[in-house]
């Protein structure tokens, strides 16, 4: 067993079971979200991928892939996505060595 | 291309033969046909191809075909009824011995006549002429296209048949076939590669549009997404990949009572190979009839004991009422 089941993602709408006034503001907003805007929906299924691999959360990646198909795109152009995401992680810790030789740089002669 | 035959399950667990017909009631809608615009002719399961969604379990091993005694009986009642539109398919149609016959008879008699290609059987044995005698007789080609590169399509159609499909298309516009002006209709149909929805029909075909100009200069008419029906070969890749409950909640939950007013079994009606009548080709693989006591068979046909009748249901028709609906001719509700 681990800690996170592919089933688990269907019953989503039982966190609601408690301060349902909350989870239902949060629903009006996610779904609002993924309607067709200044973005298409393709667009923003990508996005949608990208930051669930940056989370790393099981979950959306499952429901983010399935979106992304079902909204026509392919596997390269959704690799794409998770590649931008992953530089942005490396990226985003890569620019934190500046923040290190300054450290460094600061207590040397 | 593979002519394995992949094995026929039982497909007993997926049907629920109420609930579709519950979830119409839910919503208050029926489900009863107006009069037959479209008849839709299965010539047979023989075909060239061994598709892994063929809702038909068509393959070159299969042998029941219609046979010119069927056929000369559906010619019969496309002269007598005039059926608007003929829609012939299989298999590969044109693989049948009739087929000819039975599209310069229904063009003879008036109808629009549309054939189901598969764009490769245009390579088979005495084949070639097929992009003339189409032109030559006015017919509307759909083909089927599951997506605009090759490793897609030849992951659902079998290796190779990509760039067979792109070199047939160019024949096809080589003789007008999805030219701008020309009056000859070329369309393509777009099927999910796996268990999940189409993408909206317009943008997708945006995207055929564009990358097939690119990449291969090939142009056509409209894209037809078409949902994969949870039955036959399609229902055994669910099983066999684990996907078959996933896939059948994700088309409850899809379920749009929008579309239920354009649904296709509201016009079509579908004859077999044996001449048997259906409400749609899906219903037709599942041997589910039209409406007890209705003549069963095109030689009996009679056009005014079918308007209103009550449509055959099962659980695979959800696949035509989840999201923007399918049918034969693409989506049915526009976005």
């Amino acid at each position: 067993m681990s800690y996170y089941e592919e089933e688990d993602l269907g019953r989503f709408g039982d966190v609601g079971q408690h301060r349902p006034d909350l989870f239902e503001k949060f629903m009006a907003w996610y779904q609002a979200c993924q309607e067709d805007g200044a973005l298409s929906r393709r667009e923003k299924a990508l996005i949608g991928l990208a930051v669930a691999h940056a989370l790393q959360c099981p979950y959306c990646i499952d429901a983010y892939s399935q979106s992304c198909l079902e909204a026509g795109s392919n596997l390269e152009q959704m690799t794409e996505a998770i590649h931008m995401a992953s530089a942005l992680r490396g990226g985003a810790s890569l620019v934190h060595g500046v923040q290190a030789h300054n450290s460094v740089n600061k207590v040397s002669m | 291309m593979s002519s394995r035959e992949l094995p026929v399950v039982e497909e007993s667990r997926v049907r629920a033969p109420a609930a579709f017909g519950q979830k119409l009631v839910e919503h208050g809608l029926s489900l009863r046909a107006g009069r037959v615009e479209t008849l839709q002719v299965n010539v047979g399961k023989l075909c060239n191809q061994a598709c892994k969604h063929c809702h038909v379990d068509a393959s070159p091993r299969r042998t029941e075909i219609m046979t010119a005694e069927v056929a000369e009986q559906v010619l019969d009642a496309v002269r007598r009824f005039r059926f608007p539109v003929v829609d012939i398919t299989g298999g590969a149609p044109e693989l049948n011995p009739s087929f000819r016959r039975l599209v310069s008879g229904s063009r003879h008699a008036g109808s629009r006549v549309m054939v189901r290609h598969n764009l490769t059987v245009m390579f088979e044995p005495g084949q070639s002429d097929l992009p003339e005698f189409f032109r030559g007789h006015g017919v509307e080609v759909v083909s089927s296209l599951p997506y605009f590169l090759g490793r897609q399509t030849d992951a659902q159609r079998g290796p190779g048949v990509f760039d067979k499909s792109v070199e047939a298309l160019k024949r096809l516009n080589a003789v007008g076939y999805g030219v701008e002006g020309s009056g000859l209709v070329l369309n393509l149909v777009y099927n999910p590669v796996g268990a999940f929805l189409p993408p909206p029909q317009g943008s997708i075909e945006a995207d055929f549009k564009r990358e097939l100009l690119s990449r291969h200069g090939v142009t056509f008419d409209r894209l037809y997404t078409i949902t994969n029906m949870p039955i036959k070969r399609f229902l055994e890749y669910l099983r066999r990949s684990g996907n078959e409950e996933r896939y059948m909640r994700r088309l409850l939950d899809a379920f749009n009572p929008a579309s239920v007013e354009g649904l296709m079994c509201r016009t079509t009606l579908s004859v077999d190979w044996t001449g048997r009548l259906y409400d749609c080709d899906f219903n037709q693989m599942l041997g589910l009839g039209v409406e007890e006591g209705l003549p069963q068979s095109i030689a009996d046909f009679d056009p005014e004991k079918f308007v209103g009748r009550v449509v055959s249901t099962d659980a695979h028709c959800f696949g035509c009422t989840a999201g923007a609906g399918s049918s034969c001719g693409g989506a049915v509700v526009r976005g």
